[in-house]
């Protein structure tokens, strides 16, 4: 099942929302979470549902890939539902048994406040879907800029995120690599009860903790030996580019903005 | 050889908590283009003096200058930009998560403006032979591309030294021979001054001059022939004969006239064609 | 103990989209006693063969028979214990598996986990530290104040006291520095030796292959390229030269001094002494006529 989960994955591909630049993408997703709160009725949360499968459909990206990698998640969003339906208790009863009352408030909560919580995922994940992790670093950078001027360390915190991002596979390896080294000298992982499995994750922390250090302090000596003193004087080689499509989305998202203010009840 | 490029005078340095310093008075001159072997059992001091040279540590005692210029805490910075380092680990000195961003990182380090960025990566690569790998990611690359983009990470800040720290150890025949290809090339078309750290004496064997490091000091110095020479020495002190020389003394402990021990199966076999042709 | 592999195939990641075969119709006996080395490039499949032999990777087809124990593709393995006793294997770089407060603990930890009692893993945590030439006293250390060279010693003992009957090499010495290597290869010698050891060596060092092993493997792409003694594998070289691998440097002499005087020695030579005779035979018979 962890395989087929697409949260937070890239998917590479030449749609226009891939060739965005990642502010623009960015803006749009920040805009969206708080614009989903505007809608209030069936019109409103149309649009924004017409809106986000719009998106979808320029990402390129196959539904029945999406759908398949959303899978668990979706749980989440039917479990908002049954939850609203039973706990909001306006309106009209619509259906009776027993103790069970279902009002219609609840169903209207229900199907609204699910609906939009699978959109917000939908939306979040076309980012993720279209963007490498390091363009989104290099975007969030680029945005926080100005808190710079309030001494928030925006270049460390992005340099942090890339170094991040480019040691997880080799991490992975490293895991592998000891897992099957403690294996070899008798440590269980797979089988056994789980007070010994617990007491197997030792052999295999340590010994990946003290890696890490260690590659953190060659990586810091090698760092310095480049060049590297901190984010002062420093160029950057990735370079951003804002182009129509950018101006176009944002102001696409703005109308339907608009649109949802005038609609809403 | 011309003039000195880097000179070490009476360099001392001990670790903290280490009764035994690591460097102990060393003195010794590095010349513009050549190719310097420093090599030496793991422990010998080596790979200290490597971190000296790049003012990653300070000597206690005595100076070091690069360039014209003496190392000390305000000239650091000017001594990094004209000495090149490649690690041992590929993994640990990979920064950037595509190869292309990993060779940009000093540049940008060192304020290089964008559009002069863009060219030196592209030919940097191409030294290396790794121009078509731009948005490879590391953990697709193998040891030997690795620190052939390491390479290039040097190469685009265009120091005039570049020091390989033990850079091919842990490398497998195929990334070794690939790495020692390239640098090879380098010196002979860009000019530049090598000093290889290393306890492979076929890599040694291709430089101009070696030094051998023992126990912290200064043990030999000396062109590869003169250090062979020592022979038994060598392996006392942690270290081995490259194969042609050990196969040219055998040979001439079978009786068969050589005048010299030979540092390369070429000039062996060579050696053993004319002296024995003309019989 | 003998161990032999049937027709092995191994897909990483099988089933999925990131399917990858590693290595397929893999077939190597190594009976009891014999020193194996397995040669051939980064990626050629020696790092996934190794792996089978103590069930670390179950084949995706085939089988793999561990002393009485076979362990076939499809088929729920459980309890593989007695066959990770039996057979140790040191990983390259090894020092990174270490993790105890003290290098005895360390060292006793495998063979606890097979079951040994903590007296009985005390006695071995001393006979392993002594085999691996350190002495007794760096037992009360903490694994990581020692040097490279040290850590990857007691790594070894930490092998080594689990008494293994077959021992797996994966690059041993791996950054030592020349006296180590030869220390570390002739300790692993001299123990297969003594202890009437099976060892699977897996090595770039075709020096290594060529002093060491009985028999050779050779992988490529994930297939056994060729197998046999010493002598046969490195009587063809230009096989192993096709494949972009080494040939030792004494065959790599003889190959040249043979193609500069135009002649063909009697038989490979795998030492420099035996080339050096020969070399030294054939010119005072008068070399080029």
């Amino acid at each position: 099942m962890m395989e087929k989960m697409i949260f937070g994955r890239y998917v590479p591909g030449d749609s226009i929302l891939h060739r965005m630049d990642p502010r623009s993408k960015l803006i749009i997703v920040f805009l969206f979470v708080c614009v989903v709160f505007i809608a209030n009725n069936a019109w409103t949360y149309g649009i924004l549902a017409a809106y986000t499968f719009i998106m979808v459909g320029m990402s390129k990206i196959s539904p029945r890939f999406l759908y398949g990698g959303l899978k668990p998640i979706f749980l989440l969003v039917v479990f908002t539902f049954l939850l609203h339906i039973f706990m909001t208790k306006e309106g009209d009863i619509v259906f009776e048994l027993g103790w069970l009352k279902i009002y219609e408030g609840g169903i209207r909560q229900g199907i609204f406040i699910s609906l939009r919580f699978f959109l917000l995922i939908l939306i979040t994940s076309l980012l993720t879907l279209t963007t490498t992790p390091i363009e989104i670093t290099d975007g969030l950078e680029t945005l926080l800029n100005p808190l710079k001027k309030v001494n928030f360390p925006v270049h460390e915190l992005a340099l942090m995120m890339s170094i991040s991002l480019r040691f997880i596979p080799t991490l992975m390896q490293e895991t592998d690599k000891i897992m099957k080294a403690q294996t070899a000298r008798g440590v269980e992982y797979n089988s056994g009860p789980i007070k010994e499995r617990i007491k197997a994750i030792v052999p295999l922390l340590i010994p990946l903790f003290i890696s890490s250090f260690k590659r953190a302090e060659e990586l810091a000596v090698a760092m310095e030996a480049r060049g590297y003193k901190g984010g002062e004087g420093r160029t950057k080689y990735r370079q951003l580019t804002w182009g129509m499509a950018d101006t176009g989305m944002i102001l696409f998202l703005a109308a339907v903005t608009i649109l949802l203010i005038v609609l809403r009840g | 050889m011309s003039k000195p490029l880097v000179s070490i005078e009476n360099v001392s340095f001990s670790y903290e908590g280490q009764q035994d310093p690591a460097l102990n008075n060393i003195s010794f001159d590095i010349y513009e283009g050549e190719w310097l072997a420093i090599v030496g059992h793991n422990g010998s001091g080596k790979s200290t003096l490597a971190k000296l040279l790049n003012g990653l540590q300070f000597p206690q005692e005595g100076t070091i200058s690069v360039c014209g210029i003496t190392l000390s805490e305000e000239t650091v910075w000017d001594i990094r930009k004209n000495v090149g380092m490649v690690f041992q680990n590929p993994d640990n000195q990979f920064v950037g998560t595509t190869v292309q961003d990993d060779v940009a990182f000093g540049l940008e380090n060192h304020g290089v403006p964008r559009e002069i960025m863009v060219d030196r990566v592209q030919t940097s690569l191409d030294k290396v032979k790794m121009g078509t790998f731009l948005n490879q990611e590391p953990h697709h690359l193998s040891g030997g591309q690795k620190q052939r983009v390491a390479i290039a990470g040097v190469l685009a800040l265009q120091p005039s030294i570049i020091i390989l720290d033990e850079a091919t150890s842990m490398l497998d025949p195929r990334g070794r021979a690939e790495v020692i290809e390239t640098v090879r090339e380098l010196k002979t078309r860009e000019n530049i001054t090598v000093i290889s750290i290393t306890h492979d004496l076929e890599e040694a064997a291709k430089a101009d001059r070696i030094i051998v490091m023992n126990k912290g000091k200064l043990y030999r110095e000396g062109t590869p022939e003169e250090i062979f020479e020592m022979d038994e020495e060598l392996i006392k002190l942690g270290l081995d004969i490259p194969f042609p020389v050990k196969m040219s003394k055998k040979l001439r402990q079978k009786g068969i006239g050589l005048t010299k021990s030979y540092l390369t199966e070429e000039e062996l076999v060579t050696e053993l064609w004319t002296s024995h042709s003309k019989m | 103990m003998d161990i032999s592999l049937k027709n092995v195939e191994y897909r990483y990641q099988a089933d999925s989209p990131f399917e990858r075969l590693a290595i397929s119709d893999v077939s190597i006996d190594i009976p009891s006693g014999t020193y194996l080395a397995i040669i051939g490039h980064t990626g050629s499949g020696k790092s996934t063969v190794l792996q089978h032999l103590n069930a670390l990777l179950k084949p995706t087809r085939g089988s793999v028979v561990i002393g009485s124990r076979e362990i076939r593709a499809k088929r729920k393995e459980k309890n593989l214990k007695g066959v990770r006793e039996k057979v140790g294997i040191v990983f390259q770089f090894p020092e990174h598996q270490l993790f105890e407060e003290t290098v005895e603990k360390d060292i006793m930890f495998g063979p606890m986990n097979f079951g040994v009692s903590e007296k009985e893993a005390k006695a071995r945590a001393r006979a392993a530290i002594n085999l691996v030439g350190l002495s007794e006293e760096i037992l009360e250390k903490s694994p990581f104040d020692l040097s490279g060279g040290q850590m990857r010693r007691v790594a070894i003992a930490g092998v080594l006291a689990m008494e293994p009957e077959v021992i797996v090499l994966d690059e041993p010495t791996a950054g030592l520095d020349p006296r180590g290597r030869k220390e570390i290869m002739d300790l692993f010698y001299s123990l297969h030796k003594q202890k009437n050891l099976s060892t699977v060596l897996v090595t770039h060092s075709m020096e290594d292959a060529a002093r060491y092993a009985d028999e050779i493997v050779v992988m490529h792409q994930g297939k056994v390229f060729t197998k046999g003694t010493p002598e046969l594998i490195f009587s063809n070289p230009q096989a192993l030269i096709e494949l972009g691998l080494d040939v030792p440097e004494v065959v790599g002499l003889q190959l040249r001094i043979e193609e500069s005087f135009k002649t063909k020695f009697k038989k490979i030579s795998l030492s420099e002494d035996e080339l050096a005779e020969m070399v030294a035979e054939f010119l005072e018979g008068g070399g080029l006529k």
